[in-house]
């Protein structure tokens, strides 16, 4: 005779092993464990730190407006940084994303190495960038442009090349099947369906690129950036605090501009 | 003689609003680029730029690992550690705030209202400046870097878990609220089990931004990589630079690939 108890043991499912679980909290409580040590980072030092900043957020108020009259040519400068990097980047994309889709370009040979070259473009951050290209150039706006514009060719390439291998492949067939050649084929089927993303990703770049051409004179490529430096410098907190805001405000003006676009386009 | 088919379809006539858009963007255009001061390469462009690649190609292999004191290994592994610890604050914070900027999750659209705004005043504030800021509390350090990745990536990380958490189905909580159960136990049944995968791979994600904004923390002093790497640039030390770059273009590939093939298995 069957042992009841066994049967319904049997019958029911056993739970599934929190073996993996409890090792991966393990595994993460070490690392932040490790992490903490690495950066000398304690909870104390923030509590004693802390009155500094409040003490510094309280010089940074009242922002000084008359300020503005100094920083609005870095922050046009800043603007025409974002417009011009964002367009030689998206037009550098276009070549790079046609070369990189498998769908356009059948090789294994063309398109795994240029994507492999896009990766290794988008590894580098655009600071990072703009402080090289600035050893190259010098100081002044055009290291920034060119980062900006690497950069930028980075993110938009990435985008439509992934956008261009999710296209509808109908039309691509019925104007090969009539005979119509690659750069027929490119201008007939495959502009018609991608530009209207392909606008929409470079008004996204132009956004983060506003945000970014706002940081890159920290190491001496134009805009904006440079004075926060400036008046860190001096200590005339009040005048960073009127940068910080005038930056704000550009950003979610842009940021708002850019979005009505993007849903009008998509 | 057949019509061509030009007369037969007739050709869709542009707008007329196209022809200003035109323009607005020429005269957009005209306007930045009068505004770039173009003097021309420096006479020292092309010899630095043939530095720079002899840099890449004979890098400086020396300064991997040094026995004692700053080399590459060290410099990596604590842009490593300021990201690991800026993630996870950035993950604790953005938590609670998503549940309190989720329209479903919060009482009243108030409340979501201004959690949401909070996220996106957060999310405009640049990282390099909040680490400025940290760095007056702190002092400079891999601590300011940590404090500001971790503060400046929950507008980002929270305005998506927001989203994650405004998509959740509703029926595991109705069901769970028919059977008696009270809050925390709905959150912990029904709420937590459907956002988790979605909240692992939005933080992989940020981790790998992360990794990316810790190697430029250096450049302002907030530690990392950037420190030796803007040292390196200002002593014109090509050889340097060029290790460090590869340094970090393998650390930043490593954990892409890494993160990209966790997250792939999460979703």
């Amino acid at each position: 005779m069957a042992d009841p108890k066994l049967s319904l043991s049997a019958a029911r499912p056993t739970p599934p092993s929190r073996m993996k679980h409890y090792f991966t909290l393990i595994l993460l409580l070490v690392l932040i464990w490790l992490s903490a040590r690495g950066t000398d980072s304690s909870l104390q030092e923030l509590v004693q730190g802390f009155p500094n900043m409040l003490e510094l957020l309280r010089e940074m108020f009242p922002p000084k407006w008359s300020y503005l009259d100094n920083i609005l040519p870095a922050m046009l400068e800043t603007i025409r940084m974002a417009l011009i990097g964002t367009t030689f980047g998206a037009v550098l994309a276009i070549p790079m994303a046609l070369l990189c889709a498998s769908n356009l370009t059948r090789l294994k040979w063309v398109h795994y190495p240029f994507r492999f070259l896009l990766n290794l473009i988008r590894t580098i951050p655009d600071l990072l960038l703009a402080a090289i290209f600035v050893a190259i150039f010098g100081l002044g706006p055009v290291p920034g442009i060119l980062a900006l514009s690497v950069f930028s060719l980075g993110l938009i390439a990435k985008l439509t090349y992934e956008a261009l291998e999710a296209i509808d492949q109908g039309p691509l067939e019925a104007l090969t099947s009539t005979g119509g050649n690659w750069i027929q084929i490119i201008v007939y089927s495959v502009i018609p369906q991608i530009q209207a993303h392909f606008m929409s990703f470079t008004l996204y770049t132009f956004e983060i690129n506003i945000r970014a051409a706002a940081i890159l004179g920290l190491v001496g490529a134009g805009g904006i950036g440079h004075y926060y430096e400036v008046t860190l410098g001096l200590l005339e907190y009040e005048k960073t605090s009127m940068i910080i805001l005038f930056t704000l405000a550009l950003v979610i003006c842009i940021d708002v501009i850019s979005m009505k676009l993007r849903e009008k386009l998509l | 003689m057949t019509p061509s088919w030009k007369s037969i379809v007739a050709k869709p006539k542009p707008k007329k609003s196209r022809w200003l858009l035109v323009i607005a963007l020429f005269l957009l255009y005209v306007w930045a680029f009068m505004g770039i001061p173009y003097s021309g390469l420096k006479d020292t462009a092309l010899q630095v730029t043939r530095s720079i690649a002899e840099g890449l190609f004979s890098p400086d292999w020396d300064y991997v690992y040094l026995p004692d004191g700053e080399d590459l290994l060290r410099g990596l592994l604590s842009t490593l550690y300021i990201s690991i610890l800026g993630t996870v604050i950035s993950t604790l914070l953005s938590i609670p705030l998503a549940f309190i900027a989720s329209v479903n999750m919060s009482s009243t659209k108030l409340i979501s209202g201004s959690g949401k705004m909070l996220l996106s005043f957060i999310r405009t504030f640049p990282e390099i400046v909040m680490a400025i800021l940290f760095i007056k509390a702190v002092g400079p350090g891999s601590f300011a870097g940590v404090l500001a990745l971790g503060l400046h990536s929950v507008g980002m990380l929270g305005k998506l878990f927001t989203d994650e958490v405004e998509q959740i189905d509703k029926g595991p909580i109705e069901a769970l609220t028919a059977a008696g159960a009270n809050r925390l136990q709905i959150l912990w049944y029904a709420v937590l089990p459907q956002v988790l995968p979605g909240f692992l791979s939005y933080t992989l994600y940020r981790f790998e931004i992360n990794v990316r904004s810790a190697t430029i923390l250096g450049v302002i002093g907030a530690g990392g990589i950037g420190t030796p790497l803007i040292f390196a640039l200002s002593t014109r030390d090509w050889d340097r630079v060029g290790i460090i770059l590869l340094g970090i273009i393998v650390m930043i590939t490593i954990i892409d690939i890494l993160s990209g093939a966790i997250r792939k298995r999460l979703i």
